[in-house]
């Protein structure tokens, strides 16, 4: 009986663990996504197989950006694969945005040996939780997305990022507030997440004494009401809010309900459709600063013809990051150690703008745009530089 | 500590606070019923409320549009009666809907109260994550586009396009106080007095007393608990909806875990008052509400959940079974 009993034990333990191998597979499978490397390396011969990595949200509450993403690659990709011999492929791995998930994907990705870069990964939480396993692994990594300030302080030298940090944006909508609005008064509000934070406090240093009160909520706080009385109390004449569009919508919402006539601005987080919706017509004379650009119009239309979907946020950061890699690839680089270095050295005017890295691995110079909102609507296509 | 706020905005701080309160109660109003009926707590009732959040939103786009529009309370009154109507139906439907797929069956085999509390938590995340996929089951059948307005971005914040702009009705001190905030308050104490006269004067009402008291001897004088179970539920679900109008008209924008936050609240306030006494969840909702405000004030809005919870420890502490601690049968006709 005993001996069967442990048979039982070992069949049952065989079964799992096939089980668990099956489960691999097919997560990576789905990692591959539709473009699996089936193609790669058939025309030519001497052709190794390679791929570039997506690491980010394609599903789940932020999964759009995260497809904006994807078609900025797809874009790239396919114009890079009209005309070369050998040809490069995308594989996709969804994190959902979760920095709990993206660190097995992270493990994934080093291991894949046919991926010899890293486009992402999409949000700071991902970029902080991952970074150290793509150093150790010397892959070297474009984030078109992720800007909190503290990532590209770790020492990580693999990892890049074609997009102003927080700091940059901070500088620039505290400049903003004071020279181009003329706010005398503003009050700041977060809702203590990590970005939010980051943001909020470049912003209050940079307002120094025009700063008169600052306050955080919680994310998924829907009642404003007493940061809405100490705005009004403290008779501000402008509020910057750090975090996203939903509870920004709601605070402007209730701004505005309760007469404030000052300016509400916001940061990237808050730029989105969604908030002037939540907000209604309290959103009209919002600011929304962003570092990123509209896309070319030209551009635009070759991602509608390539992948049949419109460019969104962070679509031509995500075209630019593709394009560094595939340019190293023509440059003759071929080992993770010669492509980083190649990276350090770029020097290109992209679609997002010029794109050159400093030391840390942060874009040297970029501009900060602010999106308006007018009648109802969030102006994407007429936003204003500031210098 | 900022004091001197606190005191400048004592009146505004209060009356806002006080107005959120009272949709802390009306909701907390669904627990403690189903809590003095059953022993249970039925963690499906934050759905209930936030289907309810949605029907008022739905109205609002299918009467008015998709367009930002911003009005008065007067001018958009027949709108928020329409709603009123629709979010007291939906929620009670989704409430009857819990009791008899969640609980009925679950209580009918006997099995141990903590089966139904799982039932409920189960039914709960069912319900929000179908809000959340509303726009897959409308491509099932080919309506996506037809129901763009009302079933897009799913997962998203969904709001009323007619953002109700408060007035000033009257001032006390230098604060004016908001129409909006009377009419919440107002609407709220109403209906609690309503439900508190239906359970204390009515002969349902009796019957549901009695069930609370002591259900096998309440079915041996001839009380249908099962009828009774129901009409808990039902007003549970009523009032649920009522809340959402309100919440709705204050807030104006919901999502599908909208209920969450809300309906923890709601049930803190239940233990607060005394869970299972109409009167308890008032009173509970009020005092939280007011006092998250003042939380807010004091030590900056961050604080103001901890502000709440531990005046919950300490009333809890001094008074185990809440503040009005007195349950649902025996309250006195």
């Amino acid at each position: 009986m005993i001996r069967t009993t442990r048979s039982w034990r070992a069949a049952a333990a065989a079964a799992a663990a096939g089980l668990t191998l099956a489960a691999c597979g097919t997560s990576e499978d789905s990692g591959n996504g539709g473009n699996g490397g089936s193609d790669a390396g058939g025309d030519g011969g001497e052709c190794t197989e390679q791929n570039l990595a997506f690491l980010g949200a394609t599903t789940g509450d932020a999964g759009a950006l995260g497809l904006n993403m994807v078609y900025g690659i797809e874009t790239a990709l396919e114009e890079y694969n009209q005309d070369a011999d050998c040809k490069v492929n995308l594989k996709q791995f969804d994190s959902q945005g979760n920095p709990e998930k993206a660190p097995a994907l992270a493990t994934q990705i080093v291991n894949d040996q046919t991926i010899i870069g890293l486009i992402g990964p999409g949000f700071s939480g991902e970029s902080l939780a991952t970074g150290k396993t793509f150093f150790e692994a010397g892959l070297p990594s474009i984030s078109p997305s992720a800007t909190n300030v503290t990532i590209t302080e770790q020492g990580w030298t693999t990892w890049h990022r074609v997009i102003g940090n927080d700091n940059a944006q901070g500088e620039a909508d505290a400049k903003y507030l004071l020279e181009t609005v003329g706010a005398k008064k503003v009050y700041v509000v977060d809702d203590a997440q990590d970005y939010s934070v980051g943001l909020a406090n470049v912003v209050k240093k940079g307002l120094g004494d025009a700063m008169i009160g600052s306050d955080q909520i919680q994310v998924g706080q829907t009642d404003m009401s007493a940061v809405v009385q100490k705005v009004t109390s403290s008779g501000a004449d402008a509020v910057f809010y750090g975090g996203y569009y939903t509870e920004a919508g709601l605070l402007a919402k209730q701004l505005g309900q309760s007469g404030f006539k000052g300016t509400f601005m916001s940061g990237d987080g808050a730029q989105d459709p969604a908030f002037v919706e939540v907000a209604g017509k309290a959103a009209d004379g919002a600011m929304l600063s962003a570092p990123a650009g509209p896309a070319p119009s030209d551009f635009a239309q070759k991602v509608k013809d390539v992948t049949g979907n419109d460019a969104g946020l962070y679509t031509t950061q995500s075209y630019d990051a593709a394009n560094i890699f595939l340019a190293a690839i023509d440059d003759g680089a071929s080992s993770p150690e010669e492509i980083n270095e190649f990276i350090g050295g770029y020097t290109e005017d992209g679609v997002s703008g010029p794109i050159t890295f400093d030391d840390k691995g942060d874009i040297e110079q970029t501009t900060i745009y602010v999106y308006k909102v007018a009648n109802g609507e969030l102006d994407v296509e007429n936003p204003e530089p500031i210098e | 500590m900022d004091f001197d706020f606190l005191i400048n905005n004592f009146v505004g701080l209060t009356v806002t606070g006080l107005a959120l309160g009272a949709i802390y109660a009306l909701v907390a109003l669904g627990y403690t019923m189903v809590y003095g009926v059953l022993q249970l707590i039925n963690f499906a009732h934050s759905e209930v409320f936030m289907y309810g959040t949605f029907a008022v939103a739905w109205v609002f786009v299918f009467f008015h549009g998709k367009q930002a529009d911003t009005q008065g309370l007067g001018s958009a009154l027949p709108l928020l009666a329409v709603s009123l109507v629709a979010a007291m139906l939906l929620s009670a439907a989704i409430a009857l809907l819990l009791e008899r797929v969640a609980y009925r069956p679950v209580l009918k085999r006997n099995a141990p109260r903590l089966m139904a509390l799982i039932s409920a938590i189960g039914a709960s995340f069912v319900l929000a994550e179908v809000m959340g996929l509303r726009n897959r089951f409308a491509g099932w059948f080919g309506l996506d586009d037809d129901l763009d307005n009302y079933v897009a971005k799913a997962r998203d914040v969904y709001s009323n396009p007619v953002t109700i702009q408060p007035e000033g009705l009257f001032s006390i001190g230098d604060y004016a106080v908001k129409d909006v905030d009377v009419l919440v308050l107002g609407a709220a104490l109403l209906m609690m007095v309503a439900l508190d006269q239906f359970v204390r004067r009515t002969r349902f009402g009796r019957g549901i007393r009695a069930v609370a008291q002591d259900p096998e001897s309440a079915a041996l004088m001839g009380v249908n608990s099962t009828r009774v179970v129901q009409v808990t539920f039902l007003i549970g679900g009523l009032m649920a909806g009522a809340a959402a109008t309100l919440y709705m008209i204050k807030i104006g924008a919901t999502r599908q875990n909208a209920g969450f936050i809300l309906g923890v609240k709601a049930f803190t306030a239940a233990v607060l008052g005394g869970i299972g006494n109409l009167r308890g969840a008032l009173l509970g909702g009020l005092l939280l509400g007011v006092m998250e405000n003042y939380g807010s004030a004091l030590f900056g809005s961050e604080w103001k959940d901890v502000v709440a919870f531990v005046l919950l420890i300490l009333i809890l502490l001094v008074r185990p079974s809440g503040l009005l601690g007195e349950s649902l049968g025996k309250a006195r006709a």
